[in-house]
Parts: structure tokens; C-alpha cells; sequence
């Protein structure tokens, strides 16, 4: 019977071409918009590390108090130097380190080559477990590294190509900056989407690579310095590197690992056992106003899927529901109009159920081709996205398995759910009315 | 001609006048808010800078291993290789003029802070006396063609330099109308004082340019994008921007000079092959993307929902119009003109887009308000809303127009046939 059904189909779609046409068109483009859209929207709202993003946490110190902080009592989004190096100093999570963003130049030994920037951080080398950094050669620095402020780097493999022609260069120097460098880790390809660990400079997302990963201390020793944003509510009482780094300016952002529930509530207890401590050495006039949010609660609150991308989707899904609307309307002025043809099937024996088969068949039929010709457009949609949204969001954005079933099997959902209504009105055709007025 | 024959009609084929009047009232609320989305979007890109935009580039440069600016002896070695650097620069062919400067607008990389008319104000990031800091030197506003409106410029005697993280200290400033007018509503700010991120010593007001706009683009840049003060300053840091204007049709040329003339000086700096040497409208052009790229996309999303509504309604119209042949000759066989047929369907159109109209004003509002609470949108103006009615108003007739010429082609012999 279902290919029988599938032939009827065919026929009465063959009948109305242009009809036809015009229901597919309408369920390729509303699919292909919303698939398109969708296809931004995954990539940039996607956990950049599923495994693990529940344990990440980021500490906010309010060192600014009411005054300074605005209506919004929100504590600053990044540390000053005294904050995060007290913090650090502690060392109450499994995990923690403090990284500000660098972007200094690497000067290449092969004669004839202008130096270059290679962005990155400067992190503790506790940050590499935490975040799972994947290495090529070698891997992170030690703890006593961070503590003697060694010369050491980890660059990234793109670095390594372009450096050391892709082979093995642990133990080789790097020159950054006119300092020379020991290379102890060549990490393999890396580049987690949202910059999870430093949203406040990089706002979400980043086309530029991580590249160069230097010591903490040894950038603050050689006054290395800042490529992100520093706030201030003054201008710091000392000149110079020194005066950044001994002022209340905000620059320095915070990631900790805490394992469980017990950890965490221990976490808490200490930031504000901390504040306290400052408060009572007369640093904050103000009671502690800490904040220690979850990785996702933290992306959230930095508000890392951009309003455009939102927008975007919102009124693709509108397009996408005009375009059922349209189809149901279509499909409705279809069926009916076979009203005779349906009473003489009737009077002739076929059940409601198989007038319903019928015709949701030949609606599925309309929403595969619609999907066809989906697939094409959402193909053509997300290479062409690159026109319409921002780089560092349109390179994020892919066609896989996964979206390309999804445009099919959302054709077929949105003209099934078009076809219901026709098809139970059709059904509902009253065969000897319709014998009669013939 | 009365409109009860057309409501009797209507009742019968409920389940179609729903379908388009609900095809409409979407369209209407989708298409207005995105018309809205991308009439902010025009206007923001629109926006004059107050500088002259064509014939100036932008260098940004580091030097490698430069010292550290933070103690007077190296501030001094990075301010003469500041000062060689512009001279470089000046000496390009087609070169008019040379500064250097720590951002321009749209740049999106600024230093911004407090300005007041007394010492010791305090600020928080929701107060409003915020400005953006040009630091330049007397070829500034020449470089980049800003307008002065009053006062005069800064001498070459009142140049000064300053490391990049020692704090600002200037006897005199320029500024933009929009802060001398916020800081002095009173309209006379020239001569005047005025105390600038937080500085102790008073900066004395002695020009005023028309219009510049802020580098940074973001909500809370935003929120000041007119104020700017000018600084005439030379910020020695290893890190350093030199704008330039060219001669008409000679920016290209000094673009490609600009990177061998600089490594020909000092090779041991940092040119980026992407942002080193940047035409103003490269920078405009990146500023802007997202916000031209989101128009293009609400303008794409519009149209296709117009076509696409427009379709459906000629296809429904079309057949009612076959379903109705019989009725449509019996009306034409009893007299009825084929104007009078034609009026019927239009009149039919005009009463279920005025439905569906209606419900799409609502659903309009209702759509903004939702995008206002969790985006940042603006109010939705009730003009905008008026015009999206009269366009699915328009819309409807002219898509009604072919089946509805179809039926007013009726033969009336249809009602004698086949009875």
C-alpha cells in the first residue's frame, strides 16, 4: 500500500507544479534558515569542555567596594596582582591559576624573517592539567619553575611548524621578545571555543591562536606586558609596571578546579574568610562581596553568545513557522479540492485511517524534497555565513552529519505537522455529499 | 456593495482565513521587528566620525625588546624612536601629514576615563562624565581632519611625552562639543578648566573640535561615543600607532612604502602582516561587520518571508476562486459586472489581512517587548508598525490580484453547465 500511496503522491503532486514547487521552496527555506542560524548558534553556545566544565570555577574579589562598582554591586570581572597572587598563594583549590593575556614578539633566528606576535598567556603551570591542555612533545612546567621564575614556554603546534618545522623542539630556545627561552611542551592542535579561561578579554571568541604559554612570574619579572583590559577606578599611585601591579586595577583573571559539593562550599568559605582578612587589615571598607561561579554560570553571566546570534535564530525559527503556516495553508487547498476524489475512494471501501495514510504521505513526500533542497541551501547558508556574521563567529560555524540529518528530519517534522490538519480535514470528507454534488 | 455575502463566505472556509490571517500576523510582527533590527543597524553604521575618513591609514607597530618605558632614561630612548619613526613617515612620497596617536575611532582600543570640572571626583561605570583619551601631538587634528569649531590648536611648543603607564598630567586640552557642552551646559567651556582621569592639576580648555567618536563600540563605550578629549601628548611605550594622510589617490602607494621604510629604520619591530599598515576604511569595514552582516541577514529573512506569504496567499485565493467557479457565474449570470467580482475578492483580501493585521500589531509589540527584557533592543516606534500594516495591507491586494482577475474572467455560461 505505501508504495501505492507514494504513486498517488507523485501524481497529485505532478498535477500542480508550480503548487508543487512553491510548497518545497517554502519548507527549504524556512528549514535552511533555521538550520543555518542553528549552526551558529551550536558552535558558539557549545560547552568548549563538557568533560570537565562542572568542576572549572572563577573567584571574583570585590576590591573596588560600592563606590566604585556602580549601581550593579558587582564585584570586578577580572583580580588585581595583590588579589590573585594572595590567592594563588593560598592554594585551597585542587587546581587554581592566575593568567592575563600576552602578545609578545618572537624573533625568529633564520636570517631575513621580521620578528611576529604570537598571542597567548601567561599562566601558572597548574593550569595545564586543569584544563587538559593536549601536548604534541614534552608537557607542562613544574611547580618549581613557577616558583624560580625559569625561562621556559610551551608553544603551540602552528608555532612549532613555523619555528622548528613541525619537528620535536623540546629543550630548543625561543627567542620572545629578546629573551631566550627553553621549550619544554609543543602542545597539539588546541583551541578551545568560547576562550573559556579569559572571556573578559577575549569576549567569547577569538580567531586568533593560542600560541605562546609562558611562567606567570617570569612575565610579571621581565614586565611583560598586558595584550587584555585593565580597569581602574584610579590611576595607580606608583609609575610604571610596579605601580600596575601594586594598584587596585582589575587585569588578572582566575580559574580554580574544585572537585565536589564539599570543596566548593569550602571555596566559598575561604574567599570570604579572605575579604574579611583584607577588610580587617583595612584594605576593603566593605563587607566581603565575592562571587565563585561555575564555568557555564560564568559564560552566562559574561553573556558569551552574542545578542546577534540570538536575534538570528529567534527569526529564522519565525520564518521557519510562516513557512508551516504557508504549507498548511497550501496543503489544506490541496486536499480539499480533491474532496470528490476522496468520496469516490470511500464510497469504494478506504477507511479515515487510509485516507490519513494517504495523505501524510504525500505531505512527507513534500517535506523530503523540501529537505533536499534544504541540505543545499543550509550547505550554501553556512559557507555564505562568513558575509553575514562576525569572523571569529563564522569560522566557528560547521556543517557535520549531525546538522545534515537534522535538516532532513526537520523538513519532513514541518511538513508532517503542515499535512495533519489538511490530512484530518480531508478525512473528515462526507462521502455521499460529495457523490451527490456530482 | 455590502460586506455581508463575504462574511457568510468567510464562515464556510474558517480553517483557510485562519491559516492566512495567522501567515500575516506573523509576518507582519517578524517583519517589522527586523525591519527595526536593521533601520538601528544603518543609522549606527551612518553615524559620522567627525574625521576626515579617506586618504588616512593607520600604523600599529612594536618595537622587539624595547626598554620598558617606566624610568625617564628609557622613556626618553622610546620617545626618540617615536619622533624618528613620524619623521620616516613624513618623508613617504604622498605623504601630507603624520601623528601619533594612541587610537582613532572605531578602532575598538582605547584608553578611556573620568573627566570633571573639579579635583577629586569620584567615578563609578555608571557615571556619565566618561571620555575617551586621544593622546596626538599638534599635527593631530590636521592628520585627521578634525573640525575645529572653536579656540584654537595646540602649539608645537605644548607637545609633550609621556611613558605609557605614567598617569596623565596636561596643562591644556581639546574637546569634542558633546563633552565641553556636557562639562559646561552653559555653552562656554573655552578657557575653562577641567580635571582629567582623576589628575590633580587643572587641563584648561583651549579648543573645541566639532565632532570625534570614540574608538571603542560596545554598549558601555557606547554610552559616551561622542566625548573625546585630546591630549597633546607623544605616549612612548614599545608599543606605538602613527596615523597618515595621504595625498588623494596616493594612499595605496604610501600603504606599501610605509612597512619597508619602518624595517629600513629599526628591523627589529613587529609590522603585522593583517594590522600593521590598515586603510581607515579597512578599520571601518571591521568595526562595522557584524552589524552590516546582521542587517544584510534581517533584510534576506525579511524578503523571503514577504515572498513566501505572498505566495501562499495567491495560492489559497487561487483555489477558492476554483473552488467558487459555479458561484461566480450564477452571480455573473444574474447580472453581476466583472468589476463586481473583483471587488469581492479584493474586499475578501482586505478583510482577512486586516485580521490578521490586527493580531500582527499585537504580536509586534509583543515580540519587541520580549526581545527589549532579554536583548538589548529598543522600543518598537508605532510608526514602523503602522507602516508593516499598511504593507501586508498593500501586499495582500497585489498578491490577490491575478486569481482574482481570474474569477472576474468567469464566463457566466458556468452557471448554466453541468447543474
Amino acid at each position: 500500500m505505501f508504495a501505492y500511496y507514494v504513486n498517488l503522491g507523485l501524481r497529485s503532486l505532478k498535477r500542480n507544479p508550480a503548487l508543487t514547487a512553491l510548497m518545497v521552496m517554502t519548507i527549504a527555506f524556512g528549514v535552511a534558515a533555521s538550520m543555518t542560524t542553528w549552526s551558529v548558534f551550536r558552535a558558539v553556545s557549545g560547552d568548549p569542555i563538557p568533560w570537565k566544565s562542572a568542576q572549572l570555577f572563577v573567584p571574583q574579589v570585590d576590591n573596588w567596594g560600592p563606590k566604585h562598582t556602580g549601581k550593579t554591586g558587582n564585584p570586578p570581572e577580572a583580580m588585581s596582582w595583590p588579589d590573585a597572587m594572595n590567592l594563588m598563594r593560598a592554594h585551597r583549590a585542587h587546581y587554581q591559576s592566575a593568567l592575563y593575556a600576552i602578545s609578545p614578539a618572537i624573533v625568529p633566528t633564520r636570517a631575513g624573517q621580521h620578528p611576529f606576535y604570537a598571542g597567548g598567556h601567561a599562566v601558572f603551570g597548574e593550569f595545564f592539567p586543569m584544563v587538559d591542555v593536549p601536548f604534541a612533545y614534552g608537557g607542562p612546567w613544574s611547580a618549581s619553575d613557577d616558583a624560580q621564575r625559569a625561562r621556559v614556554a610551551v608553544i603551540s603546534s602552528k608555532l612549532n611548524d613555523k619555528l622548528f618545522d613541525g619537528a620535536n623542539s623540546v629543550g630548543k630556545t625561543l627567542n620572545v621578545d629578546g629573551t631566550d627561552y627553553r621549550v619544554v611542551g609543543v602542545m597539539a592542535s588546541w583551541n578551545p571555543q568560547p576562550r573559556f579561561y579569559d572571556i573578559v578579554n577575549s569576549g567569547g571568541f577569538n580567531a586568533q591562536q593560542e600560541d605562546l604559554l609562558l611562567p606567570f612570574n617570569t612575565a610579571i619579572d621581565l614586565q611583560m606586558g598586558n595584550n587584555g583590559n585593565t580597569n581602574c577606578y584610579e590611576s595607580p599611585k606608583q609609575p610604571g609596571f610596579v605601580g600596575l601591579m601594586h594598584s587596585e586595577c582589575v587585569w588578572i583573571s582566575f580559574q580554580v578546579e574544585l572537585d565536589d559539593a564539599a570543596q566548593v562550599a569550602a571555596y566559598t568559605q575561604f574567599l570570604d574568610g579572605y575579604a574579611r582578612e583584607q577588610q580587617q587589615a583595612g584594605r576593603f571598607s566593605w563587607a566581603p562581596n565575592n562571587r565563585l561561579r561555575s564555568l557555564p554560570e560564568w559564560l552566562a553571566y559574561q553573556h558569551v553568545v552574542p545578542d546577534d546570534t540570538r536575534t538570528s535564530l529567534l527569526v529564522a525559527l519565525g520564518l521557519l513557522l510562516v513557512c508551516l503556516v504557508n504549507t498548511a495553508g497550501l496543503l489544506l487547498a490541496k486536499f480539499l479540492r480533491r474532496s470528490a476524489e476522496i468520496g469516490v475512494r470511500r464510497a469504494l471501501g478506504a477507511s479515515k485511517g487510509e485516507i490519513v495514510r494517504q495523505f501524510l504521505i504525500e505531505a512527507g513526500m513534500v517535506g523530503v524534497a523540501g529537505g533536499v533542497l534544504g541540505l543545499l541551501l543550509t550547505g550554501l547558508g553556512v559557507l555564505g555565513v562568513g558575509w553575514v556574521m562576525p569572523h571569529e563567529i563564522a569560522v566557528l560555524a560547521r556543517i557535520d552529519t549531525a546538522l545534515l540529518a537534522l535538516t532532513v528530519l526537520l523538513s519532513v517534522l514541518v511538513a508532517a505537522l503542515a499535512g495533519l490538519y489538511p490530512t484530518l480535514r480531508a478525512a473528515a470528507v462526507q462521502p455521499a455529499w460529495q457523490l451527490k454534488s456530482n | 456593495m455590502t460586506l455581508h455575502p463575504i462574511l457568510a463566505a468567510l464562515r464556510k472556509h474558517k480553517s483557510g482565513v485562519v491559516l492566512i490571517a495567522l501567515q500575516i500576523a506573523l509576518t507582519l510582527a517578524i517583519v517589522c521587528n527586523a525591519v527595526f533590527i536593521i533601520a538601528g543597524r544603518v543609522e549606527r553604521v551612518n553615524r559620522p566620525t567627525g574625521i576626515e575618513e579617506s586618504n588616512l591609514l593607520l600604523v600599529t607597530q612594536q618595537y622587539v625588546g624595547a626598554p620598558t618605558g617606566d624610568d625617564e632614561a628609557s622613556i626618553d630612548e622610546l620617545d626618540s624612536r617615536l619622533r624618528r619613526d613620524v619623521a620616516v613617515l613624513r618623508q613617504l612620497p604622498g605623504v601630507v601629514d603624520v601623528t601619533s596617536v594612541n587610537s582613532v575611532p572605531l578602532l575598538q582600543s582605547a584608553w578611556n576615563g573620568g573627566v570633571a570640572i573639579k579635583p577629586d571626583a569620584q567615578f563609578s561605570f555608571d557615571s556619565k562624565d566618561f571620555s575617551t583619551f586621544y593622546f596626538l601631538d599638534d599635527h593631530g587634528l590636521a592628520t585627521l581632519g578634525a573640525k575645529l569649531v572653536a579656540g584654537r590648536n595646540f602649539k608645537p611648543e605644548e607637545v609633550m611625552h609621556k611613558g605609557f603607564r605614567t598617569s596623565i598630567e596636561t596643562p591644556v586640552v581639546i574637546l569634542t562639543q558633546a563633552l565641553a557642552n556636557q562639562l559646561y551646559p552653559d555653552g562656554k567651556a573655552l578657557g575653562k578648566v577641567i580635571y582629567v582621569g582623576g589628575s590633580k592639576a587643572p587641563s584648561t580648555i583651549i579648543g573645541i573640535v566639532e565632532r570625534m567618536q570614540s574608538p571603542g563600540l560596545g554598549q558601555w563605550a557606547n554610552s559616551f561615543a561622542w566625548n573625546a578629549t585630546l591630549i597633546p601628548q607623544r605616549m612612548d611605550a614599545a608599543f606605538t600607532r602613527y596615523a597618515v594622510r595621504t595625498q588623494p589617490g596616493q594612499l595605496e602607494s604610501v600603504m606599501r612604502a610605509a612597512a619597508p621604510a619602518l624595517y629600513k629604520a629599526d628591523p627589529m619591530r613587529v609590522l603585522d602582516d593583517d594590522g600593521g599598515v590598515r586603510s581607515f576604511a579597512q578599520i571601518r569595514a571591521a568595526a562595522y561587520q557584524g552589524d552590516v552582516g546582521m542587517a544584510v541577514l534581517m533584510g534576506i529573512i525579511s524578503l523571503i518571508l514577504i515572498a513566501i506569504t505572498a505566495a501562499g496567499i495567491v495560492g489559497l485565493t487561487s483555489f477558492w476562486v476554483g473552488q467558487r467557479r459555479k458561484q461566480i457565474g450564477v452571480r455573473r449570470a444574474l447580472g453581476a459586472r466583472k468589476v463586481d467580482i473583483l471587488r469581492y475578492f479584493q474586499t475578501e483580501n482586505f478583510l482577512i489581512a486586516g485580521i490578521g493585521a490586527l493580531f500582527g500589531i499585537v504580536l509586534a509589540v509583543g515580540l519587541n517587548l520580549w526581545l527589549m527584557q532579554h536583548m538589548a533592543m529598543q522600543r518598537l516606534p508605532i510608526a514602523l508598525v503602522l507602516a508593516g500594516v499598511a504593507l501586508v495591507l498593500v501586499l495582500g491586494q497585489l498578491a490577490v490580484w491575478v486569481p482574482a482577475r481570474r474569477a472576474a474572467d468567469v464566463p457566466p455560461v458556468v452557471a448554466t453547465r453541468s447543474v
